[in-house]
């Protein structure tokens, strides 16, 4: 990669974000999660809830704080880096960034501190709702972002306005609502769900095979597995409608996901696997299936979906419809408001279209001026590499299909099985902790890396986008977020194993002065419920040889 | 949507730039006394216990506090595009410290007292010094270039583009006025940390505090007045060559500036606004009297009624600039120009009515949970859920 501007801009906005999205997934998720858990302590008065949600409490604000250090810096980077970007669609594209502030960030930043030090200031049920505020306010902050970045994807509700040279928005309703936003708002939030529920399973079937903290670690699965399951279900069923979104709103992303050369005859099929090649426009190796990806990506087995080849010559056109509105535009900038209304017209007519003509400014300074051979090439620059998007794809609907299955088989002992677990389910669930990670941050890939070579599809070219910075400028925050991110991964990792290790805070004495003064109430119950009470069932967590376990083993 | 014509443009324009101030008051009043305990840290705490109870007296609010500087870049970006393109990426070296720093604290906060070792402990006070005395000389530094005027041009396309290479961009911020602006805003925030460990904590720390608090006042109170007269003599201010458009297109390049005369020749059109200078001096002498007198509740309002009237000060005496150009004058960022669409300025506007008072009702209700000192027995008591 030669080292330009632009190319070390995107670099820089990739770690950055990626690296944001290593911590907000888990926090969109075990904000609910550690919400659930304290709801269940509010409802049955067992001190075991608490010291749940105050353990799985600690390890969500060492998560968190990284979250929103890291998220600081997406907010600013947009003007630094991105300069006419953010001139280009601010107007737009701001709003929902200032909105995320109003309506959601500041109500989790808000509540967080009272969250952990408010437990003797608050009463339970006062607390409880510190607790569901925060989720909120986490779930909240992930629409706004999304509704942000949907718009990037798909700009509806915006028109260009020569006055000022930017997208204005013309309708909020339609930003707010946009289909792309809707889909991608539920798709991410249940990964984040899904994230947090192998978290929380992984970390809960490590200390069961180390017969440590049972008690907990059996509840916290129960909770995982269902909620889990829920979440990996939906997280694929809502990747279809994201799928589906595509199919109509970015054609050419979605030809580029399936290494889609040529249009298919309906039913469409789909290629699960094969090694595309970009520079022969074929797919090696390929293995398809017929019909699904009609279903997929139409809802039908009678409609076409356009291939690559195709979608270039639409591109072709749209430039050359894009130099008629640069054309009509510099006339306009000169005559302001003697600007005739057939001039307006044909601007209006071919506005859409200015986007495509700005392809062209890498080649020439006047797109006017374009030769035919250069308007090819900028038509060819709206197909984004392959191959990289195709295995992206793949290893994140892979990874998604995987997580049901988890979740269903532990959500299949915790139900049906007396909460017991065999040590390779175990340990497959301690190795599984990591892999929610890489789907999340494949999903990004394929969104972002898909939509190239625009920041907003069709509208703004990555490469105008960027800030006039020079080259020095880039490398010296480069290495300075690499430094300083590197390290405070490494200060976040210790901490969290540091605390996984300590194990919950368990106040022995509380819980069975508890467990005395309901022991007829607990007499009672058949133990063998998700939340029984601790009895002889109990001891069959991992092995029978385990000595009976009471709410609170010793350690 | 025809609604939004219910608020004309040009008033508009008006309320997003009171708002703007408004943000940015929000800003340094509230995460100002967490970067002034910040930069107090070492000095007004000794010992690991001291400085735990320095640390937690801001401990539950840092987070929310520090929102209103994210939105304050949120709300930049929504309303006034123009100014978040130019000035993020024209301060960009200076802008990626203040970001370095606004990272390193709050995980300073949270992780620091997660591990016992000593070493450890020491590093993350250091980040809590610099987290908090680096963006507080920064802000101030950037208002002073403001003040001073930019070297940037908006090109044909209207493009930002900066004159000189990123070294000069960087040094050349350092400018001596720009530095005694950020030293004002130092002291300033010192003197608003030191007001709030008045209220929150006790014993040596409190008198600790309240001893440098005073001198960082009162330093605070001898560099705002050297640049008020500063402005008065020695730096150009910018004028509208003609009458301005204000509900036109917000396209900088429509109209015409030129610099020269002085920024204080607003006093003489508009003499109420010295309100805001008169009251900053007051607010400012009767804090330091308070920090040395040891009262609590009445300091701290004080020092909110100083820090206000500065930056007020500083927005009435500019109006209506934003962001001055030396570079090409024309380019310069104003009130009339350089504002997001009537429509989006209607909407957030809206969003801004709805949420603003439930964040203010939330955020008085934490903090009314949270009324009282923290004591070193808080501390050592509760070792498992306090910093």
């Amino acid at each position: 990669m030669e080292l330009d501007v632009v190319e070390l801009s995107r670099l820089q906005f990739a770690m950055t974000a990626m690296y944001h999205f290593l911590f907000v997934p888990l926090t969109l998720g075990l904000s609910v999660i550690v919400a659930i858990m304290e709801t269940v302590y509010v409802m049955t008065g067992r001190p075991i809830w608490r010291q749940m949600t105050k353990f799985w409490g600690t390890l969500f604000g060492i998560n968190f704080v990284l979250g929103v250090a890291t998220g600081i810096t997406m907010e600013f980077q947009f003007g630094m880096n991105w300069s006419y970007y953010s001139h280009y669609v601010g107007d737009i594209f701001g709003a929902p960034l200032a909105i995320e502030g109003l309506m959601a960030f500041f109500l989790e930043a808000t509540f967080v501190g009272l969250f952990f030090f408010g437990w003797d200031k608050l009463s339970s049920v006062q607390h409880l709702m510190v607790a569901w505020l925060v989720a909120l306010g986490s779930n909240f902050s992930a629409l706004w972002i999304l509704i942000a970045n949907g718009w990037m994807q798909n700009p509806v509700g915006a028109e260009f306005n020569p006055d000022t040279m930017r997208m204005e928005m013309t309708s909020f309703f339609d930003v707010l609502f946009n289909e792309v936003a809707q889909a991608k708002f539920v798709h991410t939030v249940s990964a984040g769900y899904v994230t947090a529920a192998v978290f929380v399973l992984g970390v809960s079937a490590w200390y069961l095979l180390k017969n440590r903290h049972v008690e907990l670690a059996r509840r916290s699965i129960t909770v995982a597995a269902s909620f889990g399951l829920a979440a990996a279900l939906s997280v694929v069923v809502l990747g279809d409608e994201s799928g589906y979104s595509a199919s109509h709103t970015q054609k050419m992303k979605l030809a580029a996901i399936e290494a889609m050369w040529e249009t298919e005859d309906a039913p469409v099929s789909i290629t699960a696997i094969g090694f595309p090649d970009q520079e022969a426009r074929e797919t090696h190796y390929a293995i398809n299936i017929p019909w699904v990806m009609g279903l997929i990506g139409t809802r039908s087995l009678t409609e076409e979906i356009p291939g690559i080849n195709d979608l270039v010559e639409e591109a072709e056109v749209r430039v050359k419809s894009g130099i008629i509105a640069y054309d009509a535009l510099q006339a306009i900038r000169k005559l302001r408001d003697a600007t005739s209304d057939e001039l307006r017209t044909t601007f209006e007519a071919h506005s859409d279209d200015l986007g495509f003509a700005y392809l062209l400014l890498r080649y020439v300074d006047d797109p006017r001026e374009a030769t035919l051979e250069q308007i090819a090439q900028a038509a060819e620059d709206t197909v984004p590499t392959v191959w990289p998007l195709f295995w992206a794809f793949r290893i994140m609907v892979g990874l998604g299909f995987a997580f049901i299955g988890v979740m269903a088989y532990f959500f299949y002992r915790s139900s049906f099985k007396d909460q017991t677990y065999p040590r390779w389910a175990l340990w497959a669930a301690v190795f599984t902790i990591p892999t929610p990670w890489i789907a999340a941050e494949m999903g990004w890939f394929v969104a972002e890396f898909g939509r190239q070579p625009w920041t907003v599809d069709g509208v703004l070219p990555t490469a105008l986008s960027a800030s006039h910075l020079s080259v020095a400028d880039l490398l010296i925050t480069l290495a300075g977020f690499m430094l300083f991110y590197t390290i405070l991964f490494i200060v976040e990792m210790g901490l969290m194993l540091k605390y996984i290790r300590k194990g919950p805070f368990q106040d022995v004495e509380e819980t069975n002065a508890w467990e005395a003064r309901h022991e007829h109430r607990l007499r009672t119950h058949d133990g063998k419920g998700p939340f029984a009470p601790a009895g002889a069932s109990a001891a069959s967590a991992v092995d029978p040889d385990m000595p009976g376990a009471s709410a609170t083993p010793a350690e | 949507m025809i609604l939004h014509e219910l608020i004309d443009y040009e008033i508009l324009r008006v309320i997003w730039w009171a708002l703007l101030g408004v943000l940015l008051i929000g800003f340094a009043l509230t995460d100002g006394f967490d970067m002034g305990v910040g930069a107090l840290l070492p000095f007004v705490a000794k010992t690991d216990v001291e400085r735990r109870v320095v640390i937690n007296t801001v401990g539950p609010v840092w987070e929310g506090n520090q929102v209103w500087f994210v939105l304050g870049g949120g709300a930049i970006f929504a309303a006034w595009p123009p100014l978040y393109a130019v000035s993020f990426s024209g301060f960009y070296l200076a802008m990626f410290v203040v970001l370095a720093a606004l990272i390193v604290r709050p995980v300073a906060f949270t992780y620091r007292s997660k591990r016992e070792s000593p070493k450890w402990r020491a590093s993350w006070d250091w980040a809590l010094f610099a987290g908090g005395a680096v963006p507080a000389l920064l802000f101030g530094v950037a208002v002073g270039n403001v003040l001073l005027g930019v070297p940037f041009h908006l090109n044909e396309m209207l493009m930002p583009r900066y004159d000189g290479n990123f070294a000069i961009k960087f040094i050349g911020l350092l400018r001596p006025f720009a530095l005694l602006a950020g030293v004002v805003s130092l002291s300033m925030l010192l003197m608003h940390g030191a007001a709030w460990l008045c209220l929150k904590s006790e014993g040596l720390v409190a008198r600790r505090a309240r001893r440098i608090g005073a001198l960082a006042g009162m330093t605070a109170m001898a560099g705002y007045a050297l640049g008020g007269l500063w402005l008065a003599v020695g730096i150009d201010g910018f004028a509208f060559v003609d009458d301005v458009v204000r509900d036109g297109p917000s396209n900088p390049l429509y109209s015409e500036v030129a610099r020269g005369g002085s920024w204080l020749s607003v006093y003489a059109e508009r003499p109420w606004i010295a309100v805001a200078p008169a009251m900053g001096f007051v607010g400012m002498a009767l804090a330091i009297q308070g920090l040395r007198a040891g009262r609590e509740v009445s300091t701290l309002l004080w020092s909110k009624l100083a820090i206000t009237c500065v930056i007020s000060s500083v927005g009435l005496t500019m109006f209506p600039f934003i962001l001055p150009s030396t570079a090409h004058p024309d380019s310069s960022l104003t009130v009339w120009d350089s504002s997001s669409s009537h429509i989006t300025l209607f909407i957030m506007l809206i969003c801004t009515a709805i949420f603003m008072p439930l964040i203010l009702m939330y955020t008085a209700w934490v903090y009314k949970v949270l009324w009282g000192k923290v004591t070193e027995a808080d501390v050592t008591g509760n070792s498992d859920s306090v910093y």
